[in-house]
């Protein structure tokens, strides 16, 4: 939503993309306070077991007390240390985020760049079933996977992934489409090279942008997806503290402590908010149309 | 324009066709025994073969499809195996109202919003009204809904004590019953709703505030308040339509996680009972409602933008 200063048009940006990213972060206050914060996170993460004050499983006589010195952010109904047990499950927020993101990405691509590069019947076969699962919305997908396949951060991690997946499918083929008509296309071909290669090592780097802006949104969507789902109690198991399962277990008691039922859902919202600053100012940089949701 | 709503709602129906298929076929091809799961550990042989007879699981694949299909066809989704044998019709139709009525006000809470703040922030691009309306958009794509819920618990029924924390009242009850009952999950839910609609309609007027027939009305004098609001947001509007439709799955997702937190038996609620209970004719039923829901109202979004823009003309 940020306004560039306008481009001069007679003139395109001829610089290569590394160049132009950094001259669109420098330019771009929120991209900046997004990427810090999701820096910050991901020291967080991994130096949980270093900077966690307290084990986020351990139960102590010291019920439900305010923030304080001792425990900044508070104590649960079990006498647990909220800072604790948010560090602990920033961990799995961005494990899952990232993992999620990978394997959606990996069979989204393979199945779009397979569908656009040959057309035909793979073509019909493989967009038949993206638009099919276009008429789930993509969480209720999540979620019946998660009932069919059950809980836990493998089951979790494959069903969101399963419910993206046409995300990826769909932008890896559009460009697929526009690229497999360019001269440099032919030029493989007449060389001999295997579709495989012309598809995967001619074709694909070229249409790198859009996917890299899908997947960075795709990284929030995945986030919330599994914070969504461990407050169903639909996600990791139990003792694993993670953001959605350390809010639902608060909730009964959010009346008497407050704290139990903002700090969770503030962890969330500052990485997804992070992810969305710096996945915007990637898709300016990178002139990438702005799709729907 | 006849033949196109036709073909729209043949397709429609076609897909509602594979989405039956789907969800029928998914939770039968994935390893695993649903008897086994349903029954835990406590089952006797007795008790399991009678849950197989009784879930038709003995019979051919093909058979249980077509069974299962033409009860579909006329409103039979199966008896629920959780409780007292309740036709998951029955139930489903109970959660319906619920669910549209929660749809229906977060629909209108987040036009509340986005509409009043996508005007202002394009016509004051770059000011800082634009700064802070974009800054909440960013934040309100941010939050879970299921977070913001909880914020307005603790704020309006916790502390203030002004509106209900929990539960539903249908409308036949009184206006303000069934509405009081209403407003925290539907903010919760149309908020992040709000951020993306608003967003579009920012980036839609900029297009059109560049047209033609914008510096024309602004030549004819005509005041600013016309300007926007007879000529620029109509036209605005039409981009927006579409987006609403994709934006739906948002709105369902969210009544779904929302009505989990007000305990709402909602659509949502049963869905997530249903798996916790693991009663699979009622997930496989709240999963082909939701999905219903979603295509239905997508048709109803394509034929909508057929209809308020005349420029496009389906042949």
């Amino acid at each position: 939503m940020t306004d560039l200063p306008a481009k001069d048009l007679s003139e395109p940006d001829i610089r290569p993309a590394p160049s132009r990213l950094r001259a669109s972060f420098a330019r771009d206050r929120k991209a900046q306070v997004g990427l810090v914060i999701l820096l910050a996170f991901l020291l967080v993460a991994l130096l949980a077991p270093l900077i966690a004050p307290f084990d986020p499983n351990a139960m102590t006589l010291d019920m439900m007390s305010s923030p304080s010195l001792t425990h900044p952010l508070g104590t649960d109904d079990l006498g647990r240390d909220l800072l604790s047990r948010i560090i602990w499950g920033t961990q799995i927020s961005l494990f899952v985020g990232v993992s999620t993101v990978a394997l959606a990405l990996i069979l989204g691509v393979t199945l779009g760049v397979v569908a656009g590069y040959y057309g035909g019947w793979a073509d019909m076969i493989i967009m038949r079933y993206i638009d099919l699962q276009w008429a789930f919305p993509n969480f209720i997908i999540a979620i019946y996977l998660v009932a069919v396949f059950g809980t836990g951060l493998l089951n979790v991690i494959v069903a969101i992934a399963l419910a993206f997946l046409d995300d990826f499918a769909r932008v890896a083929r559009s460009m697929v489409l526009t690229l497999k008509e360019e001269q440099f296309v032919d030029a493989a071909r007449v060389q001999g090279f295997s579709d495989l290669r012309i598809m995967f090592r001619h074709i694909l780097p070229n249409a790198l942008a859009p996917i890299i802006v899908q997947a960075t949104v795709s990284v929030s969507y995945a986030i919330l997806g599994e914070a969504s789902l461990s407050f169903l109690g639909l996600g990791v198991r139990p003792d694993t503290p993670t953001w959605g399962l350390i809010l639902a277990d608060g909730r009964s008691f959010i009346s008497q402590a407050w704290w139990l039922g903002v700090f969770p859902g503030l962890a969330i919202m500052l990485v997804v908010l992070a992810i969305n600053f710096v996945g915007d100012a990637l898709r300016d940089a990178l002139d990438v149309r702005e799709t729907g949701p | 324009m006849g033949s196109y709503i036709l073909r729209r709602l043949v397709g429609s129906a076609l897909v509602m066709l594979a989405v039956a298929a789907l969800v029928f076929f998914m939770i039968r091809l994935v390893p695993g025994d649903p008897v086994a799961a349903m029954l835990a550990d406590a089952g006797s042989e007795e008790a399991r073969e009678a849950l197989t007879r009784k879930l038709g699981l003995d019979q051919p694949l093909v058979v249980q499809f077509w069974k299962w299909f033409t009860g579909l066809l006329q409103g039979d989704l199966g008896v629920s195996i959780f409780g007292n044998n309740q036709p998951v019709s029955t139930i489903l139709l109970e959660a319906l109202p619920r669910t549209m009525s929660l749809a229906f006000l977060s629909f209108v809470i987040a036009l509340v919003i986005a509409i009043p703040a996508g005007i202002l922030s394009a016509t004051r691009r770059n000011t800082a009204t634009d700064a802070t309306v974009s800054l909440f958009a960013f934040l309100g794509l941010s939050m879970p809904d299921f977070w913001l819920a909880i914020l307005l618990i603790i704020v309006f029924a916790a502390n203030l004590q002004w509106l209900p924390a929990i539960g539903y009242v249908p409308l036949s009850e009184g206006l303000w019953p069934w509405l009081s009952h209403l407003i925290l999950p539907s903010i919760a839910i149309g908020t992040g709703f709000s951020a993306i609609i608003a967003r579009m309609i920012r980036s839609s007027m900029l297009e059109v505030l560049r047209a033609d027939y914008m510096r024309t009305a602004a030549s004819k004098g005509l005041p600013m308040r016309v300007q926007m609001l007879r000529h620029a947001f109509p036209n605005a509007l039409i981009p927006v339509v579409t987006v609403i439709g994709i934006a739906f799955a948002l709105l369902i997702s969210g009544a779904v996680v929302v009505e989990n937190v007000f305990a709402i038996k909602g659509l949502g609620r049963v869905l997530i009972q249903g798996i916790q209970n693991r009663d699979y004719p009622v997930v496989q039923g709240a999963v082909l409602v939701v999905s219903a829901f979603f295509v239905l109202s997508n048709l109803v979004v394509d034929l909508l933008y057929a209809v308020i823009d005349p420029r496009i003309r389906y042949s």
